[in-house]
Formats: structure tokens, C-alpha cells, sequence
């Protein structure tokens, strides 16, 4: 582990340290960067992780205030949670379920394929599935995607046992336990998969991948990792000529810090990298660094989401084993003969009881509720997940008078459904609900989305400067040394769970930027 | 919101000891089912749970209260008792306190009269009377979640808590549902017997 001063000007600041940020800052380490990494949260560890979701949650949630507005109705459930993400090192790989997939080619030519939809800002991606490739291979072998290099699947949970039946009844074909970052057998230094079932709440096996104990430990040992903890970034400073010079935090005492820099990348999850970037606003940048297009923070995507969970006569302990470990990929294609475009997975998820409690159906009371609560041993559920449509006017804001305990604006996160959005849940609820019907269920519930965990689009990247806020590369159009590096440069987002193409477009990104670094240009 | 709970998890029920300590008010109760799931894990029949900042009349009316937002027949007291437990700790809150001591005597007036001894329907109208009110909401927020998140709750609905400590479920049951048959291997590969 390295120690940079804060007036070192030849360092690589990575801001957030999840799958982004995490996995960059490992690989321009392994390339010989020197790398500030700065994480607002605490270092856990498998073994402080609990099992128990309400402790677990405040462990590592990000739960800092924010706002919500808009019709979505996590606005009026959770009107100051709107995302479930995370506040600690390793980010938000502490608490993702492990579903890693590839985009499809068409995903990346939105546009294209779609055609213009009203209401819709879509694009096309500055690069294409072909480019991604090598890397997304890499990616999958960082992870230990299971189904991928000659990796085995893991074995199904009672759960998928339900999923399967079910989807296999109603003619699905392509119905498998996933291609998860979560070991079939031990690899890489980490064990094999123990069926914990508290994926959500960081693995105490190591099983699935995090950067917390893979890439950074790895990082670590090159020498050229500072890892600061605690680290609250509120600025990114800019020299005269318009690059970049460093970033202002404050430190785990409160005490406010200053650290240089050749390069900033930041990867703080959509919600707060808009937030920073429009919170670095500047006489050279009035409307936020990086913003001369106007679309920092716009084009917020969460995904089409909502659950299904199915009742049946006998029990289905679905809590038991990984958390995820089940998909259903046959209406993951764009068929608009279905009533809407683009498409969705679904996947097995579950709930512990106190959860199970709190999103069954937020804010319901009475006999509906709890004849649902009864069935909990007997219960097998599944996640929909679905590529949702980008809108201008879904976006993050800095709240006009309501500030953080570093006097910063706090984000407001403006969300509301586009009619394909809404259109695609029905399917999709519609879909879910006759899986376990088809598998024998007595009852069946239609759960609404929980608060976002993927945040997506808020520094989109574009061909032109005018339609995004990123190239190709997550480099600024605005500012040659500034970078961002998480889900807030996606285009589009796919139908598909975002981390492994977070964590590709962070590899090839890492490449990027030591080749310009070598060239002089940064 | 979704907030971290705060210690009102516990793993036992009140002890005697902290009924014999004596508050400011008790709740004293006896288990209904004998033989269930809950009186296992009891260490006696009888519960009591003592109060820090409540009288005893206050918290019966919350503990019914709860049973009707969150009616689960068969669930004991015992269990209701945890949001009361909660509630009465955030009444430490002088504020909280009033709302819910206000609110309890708004279930009177809507019942015309005293609410806890009326029948059941009439109980379930007045509770209904209120909802939209402060008071409702601070209710059921601390129910859904301090109801469902102690150990005697996860015993009366099955649920089995924390894993790792027994090595997860890997060789515990996360397949041993027989009720329908085994996906094949392709889809569900074998358990590798290197497994963890």
C-alpha cells in the first residue's frame, strides 16, 4: 500500500471504489499508475458482514439524504431512498447479486434498432459489441462468471428448482442458474459458493466477486494503491486552462483535504457522479464540470424493474442459497410484436422475512398483507429486469436550499415511467405470474420496483459532444484529464444486469488512459 | 423511510427480571399456543415486557393496535409486544410519546368511548378511521419492520436468520425441495464436490 501526498501531483484520483472505480483503480495499478483511491464509506470485511438485513443495510447502504419527484412510486414509498446502493470500499459489488451478462450487439445501436420513440432521448453507443469483446472476456475471467471459461454453473436452489418447473411448463427454453460472479468451486483465491443466501448483504464466503476483497487487495499489492476510506469528495477543482488540478474531500475526522492530480476518474454510482460533477461548478463551468452539453444528470435509467413472487402448498424455503442464481433469457430480445421495445430477463431472486416485510407491498396494512406474509415458507420469487427507455427529463438535480453536513446541495432524482416502460412491466408482471402458475401456484403477488440499484445514463457517453457528456472512452468531451468511470456513461442500458459491462468498460478505459498517460497527453 | 433498526431486536423474550424491575408501565401476557414454533424458543409461558416512558393502558391499546394493521391470527402477543417495545423506546422522544399517547386517546373518541373494550369490528373501524393520521403512520412504519425482524417472528413464519455461522446451506437443505422434479444438469448443474 502506497502513501501519495496530497500535493502529489502526478497521481491517478479514482473517486468511488465499486465496480468501477475499484476495478480501474487495480488495473492502472497493475500497469504502474499511481492511484489515490478515495471511498466515502468504511472498509468492511467478510468477516464483519452480517446476516441480517435491516443490520446489514446499515452497515453498508448509502443513506445519505436524498430527494425524490416524479410519478414513480418509490417517490411515495421511499421519498428519500431512491436508490439502494452502497457507502463503503468495494461499493455497490458488496451488494449485487453476482447476475453478470453481456449486452446484445443491438443494444449498443438503440437508435438503430428502435427507431425514434416519442418522449425518448435514445442514442447509439460510440462503440459497438465487437470492440467490447476481448474485453468483456476479460471482464467475465476478473469475475469468474460461471458458464464462461470453462467455468460450471452453480447448482440450482429450491428456488430455481420452482422458476424452472414453471418456465419450462410455459415453453420457455433457455432457463439455467445463470452466468454468476459467484464461484461453482473455489478460484482466484476465493471459495466456492457455501448457498448462504445472503448474497445481498456481502458474501462471508468471498464467493461471489467484490472489488472489497478481489481487486483491491490486488491493487494493494502492486505498491502504487493509497486507499483512503472515509473519504467524502465534494469538489473537483480545475486549473485556467480548463484541466483538471485535483479534488476537494473531507477526511474520516471531518477535516478537509485537497489532493492533486494528473487525472480524476469518477465513479461514484449515477446518482452522486452527476451530483459531483454538477456540485464542480465553476465560472468555466456554469452549469457543472463537464456539462456544456446540458446532459449531466439527464437521461437517468434505473431499468424497467418490478418482482413476482408465487405461493404455493408446499414449502419452498426460497431463502436458502444464492440469492439470484436463475434467469429466464427468451424475452431478453427486442419483438415489438409484444407491444413494446427492447426486452427483459427474468431472474430468480429472494427476501429474507424482514425485507420480504418492508417491499412486499410498501405502505399496505390488513389482511391482503399478511394472508401474503403467512406464505413466506411456501413462496418462490423471481426479479424482472428490463431495458428501460432514457428521457431527458428523468434526472438528477441538486436540490435548491437543502444541503449536506458539508454544506453541498443534496441530489433530487426526478423519475417517471415512459409508456414503454410500463407497457414492458405488464408483460412482464403478466409473464411472471403465469411461470408460477404454471408451476402450481395457489396465489401470486405483483411487487413494485424497489429503490433503484441500477443507477445508469447520468454522464452518458455519445459520438457528438452536443448529445453526451463522455467519448468512447468515459473520457470528458469538456475536460481531457477528467473521466468517468461507472454505469452513469451508459448510453442505453440494456436489458441486462450492468455490472460486468461496468467492469469492461472500466478495464479497456484503464488501457485507455495509461496509453495516454505514456503518450504525454493527460 | 427505510432506516436501520436500533436495538429492539432481541433474542429473548423480557426476562422476569425486567419485570420485576418495574417501570413506569407493564405489559404482562401468556403464551396462546403451547406447543407452537414461538413456545420453544421460551424460557417460561409467561412474558412481560416493562416499559420505560408508556403507562401500561397505552401500550395494550398499541399492542391490539398492531394486531389489527397486522393481523397474523395465530402469531402470539409476544411477538406484537416487539413494536411496542420499539415504540415505547422512541416515546423517549417527548414528542413521539405525545403523538402516541394522542393517538391512543383519538382511537376513544373515534370508537365513542373506551376503544380497547369494544368488539373486534368496531376496534378494526376506528383503526381504519385514522389512517392518513401521524399517528397511523408512525405505527405501522415501526410495525412492518419491528414485527418482522426478531427472532420470534422468524420462528413463527420459518424463516432461519443468519447462515454462515452454520456453514450456509451448501450441505443444509438449498435443494431439498422434492415436491417437483430436479431441473436436468444442464441447467442446474451437479453440487461440485469441491464445492466450498
Amino acid at each position: 500500500m502506497a502513501t501519495y501526498e496530497t500535493s502529489d501531483e502526478s497521481v491517478v484520483v479514482v473517486i468511488g471504489s465499486g465496480a468501477g472505480g475499484g476495478t480501474l483503480a487495480n488495473e492502472l495499478c497493475q500497469k504502474g499508475a499511481p492511484v489515490v483511491l478515495l471511498e466515502a464509506g468504511k472498509r468492511q470485511s467478510t468477516a464483519t458482514y452480517v446476516n441480517d438485513e435491516w443490520a446489514s443495510f446499515g452497515q453498508l447502504a448509502w443513506t445519505d439524504k436524498r430527494t425524490t419527484s416524479g410519478t414513480w412510486r418509490v417517490a411515495r414509498d421511499f421519498p428519500n431512498l431512491p436508490a439502494w446502493t452502497c457507502k463503503t470500499v468495494g461499493g455497490t459489488t458488496t451488494h449485487w447479486a453476482g447476475a453478470s451478462l453481456r449486452f446484445q450487439r443491438n443494444e449498443f445501436r438503440a437508435l438503430t434498432t428502435y427507431g425514434r420513440i416519442e418522449g425518448a432521448n435514445l442514442l447509439d453507443w460510440p462503440l459497438n459489441y465487437e470492440e467490447l469483446a476481448p474485453y468483456y472476456d476479460k471482464a467475465e475471467d476478473k469475475l469468474g462468471v460461471t458458464r464462461t471459461h470453462d467455468i460450471a454453473g452453480l447448482p440450482g436452489n429450491n428456488n430455481f428448482k420452482v422458476f424452472y418447473s414453471g418456465a419450462k411448463k410455459l415453453g420457455y427454453r433457455n432457463v439455467h442458474t445463470g452466468r454468476m460472479a459467484i464461484n461453482s468451486k473455489p478460484r482466484k483465491g476465493r471459495l466456492g459458493c457455501m448457498q448462504i443466501g445472503f448474497c445481498f448483504q456481502g458474501c462471508k464466503s468471498g464467493a461471489k466477486w467484490s472489488t472489497l476483497y478481489a481487486d483491491i487487495p490486488e491493487a494493494e499489492a502492486t505498491g502504487r494503491l493509497d486507499l483512503r476510506p472515509e473519504s467524502f469528495v465534494t469538489r473537483i477543482e480545475h486549473d485556467d486552462a480548463g484541466k483538471v488540478s485535483g479534488v476537494v474531500y473531507f477526511d474520516k475526522d471531518g477535516k478537509e483535504q485537497r489532493q492533486k492530480a494528473r487525472v480524476v476518474c469518477v465513479a461514484c454510482n449515477s446518482i452522486e457522479t452527476a451530483r459531483l460533477l454538477l456540485n464542480s461548478q465553476s465560472p468555466q463551468h456554469p452549469n457543472g464540470l463537464a456539462n456544456s452539453s446540458g446532459q449531466v444528470g439527464r437521461n437517468y435509467q434505473r431499468h424497467m424493474t418490478g418482482s413476482v413472487y408465487g405461493i404455493f402448498d408446499k414449502p419452498v424455503h426460497m431463502w436458502r442459497g444464492t440469492t439470484m442464481a436463475g434467469i429466464v433469457t427468451d424475452e431478453s430480445g427486442n419483438n415489438p410484436k409484444r407491444g413494446f421495445t427492447g426486452g427483459y430477463e427474468m431472474e430468480t431472486l429472494s427476501l429474507g422475512l424482514p425485507f420480504m416485510a418492508a417491499f412486499l407491498n410498501p405502505g399496505a396494512w390488513g389482511r391482503e398483507f399478511t394472508s401474503a406474509m403467512d406464505g413466506y415458507a411456501n413462496m418462490a420469487g423471481m426479479w424482472l429486469v428490463g431495458e428501460d427507455m432514457p428521457q431527458e427529463t428523468n434526472r438528477v438535480t441538486l436540490h435548491p436550499t437543502e444541503k449536506d453536513r458539508f454544506g453541498m446541495p443534496i441530489p433530487n432524482v426526478h423519475f417517471d415511467d415512459h409508456p414503454n416502460d410500463v407497457a414492458m412491466r405488464a408483460h412482464a408482471y403478466r409473464q411472471g405470474k403465469a411461470i408460477y402458475e404454471a408451476a402450481g401456484a395457489k396465489r401470486t403477488i405483483l411487487t413494485p420496483p424497489y429503490p433503484s440499484t441500477h443507477n445508469l445514463g447520468t454522464a452518458r457517453m455519445a459520438a457528438k459532444a452536443r448529445d453526451g457528456v463522455c467519448n468512447k472512452w468515459g473520457q470528458t468531451f469538456d475536460v481531457a484529464n477528467l473521466f468517468v468511470s461507472d454505469g452513469s456513461v451508459f448510453a442505453t442500458g440494456g436489458s441486462e444486469n450492468p455490472t460486468l459491462t461496468i467492469v469492461t468498460l472500466a478495464i479497456r478505459q484503464a488501457d485507455y488512459i495509461t496509453d495516454q498517460l505514456s503518450k504525454q497527453t493527460l | 423511510m427505510l432506516r436501520p433498526k436500533e436495538g429492539f431486536m432481541q433474542p429473548t423474550l423480557p426476562s422476569r427480571r425486567e419485570f420485576l424491575k418495574q417501570g413506569s408501565g407493564v405489559i404482562i401476557g401468556a403464551l396462546v399456543f403451547s406447543s407452537g414454533p414461538i413456545a420453544l424458543l421460551a424460557p417460561s409461558k409467561v412474558w412481560a415486557l416493562e416499559l420505560g416512558a408508556l403507562d401500561e393502558a397505552t401500550g395494550k391499546a398499541l399492542l391490539k393496535f398492531a394486531r389489527h394493521l397486522y393481523p397474523h391470527d395465530t402469531m402470539e402477543d409476544a411477538v406484537y409486544a416487539m413494536v411496542v417495545k420499539a415504540l415505547d423506546k422512541d416515546a423517549a422522544d417527548g414528542s413521539v410519546k405525545k403523538l402516541l399517547v394522542e393517538g391512543v386517546a383519538s382511537l376513544d373518541r373515534a370508537a365513542g368511548g373506551d376503544w380497547i373494550a369494544k368488539s373486534p369490528d368496531r376496534q378494526l373501524v376506528a383503526v381504519k378511521a385514522l389512517e392518513g393520521t401521524p399517528f397511523f403512520a408512525k405505527v405501522r412504519g415501526t410495525c412492518v419492520v419491528a414485527l418482522y425482524d426478531n427472532p420470534l417472528a422468524y420462528a413463527h413464519f420459518g424463516y432461519e436468520g443468519s447462515s454462515w455461522d452454520k456453514g450456509g446451506y451448501l450441505h443444509r437443505g438449498f435443494n431439498d425441495l422434492n415436491w417437483l422434479p430436479d431441473p436436468p444438469t444442464d441447467a442446474s448443474p451437479r453440487l461440485s464436490r469441491a464445492g466450498a
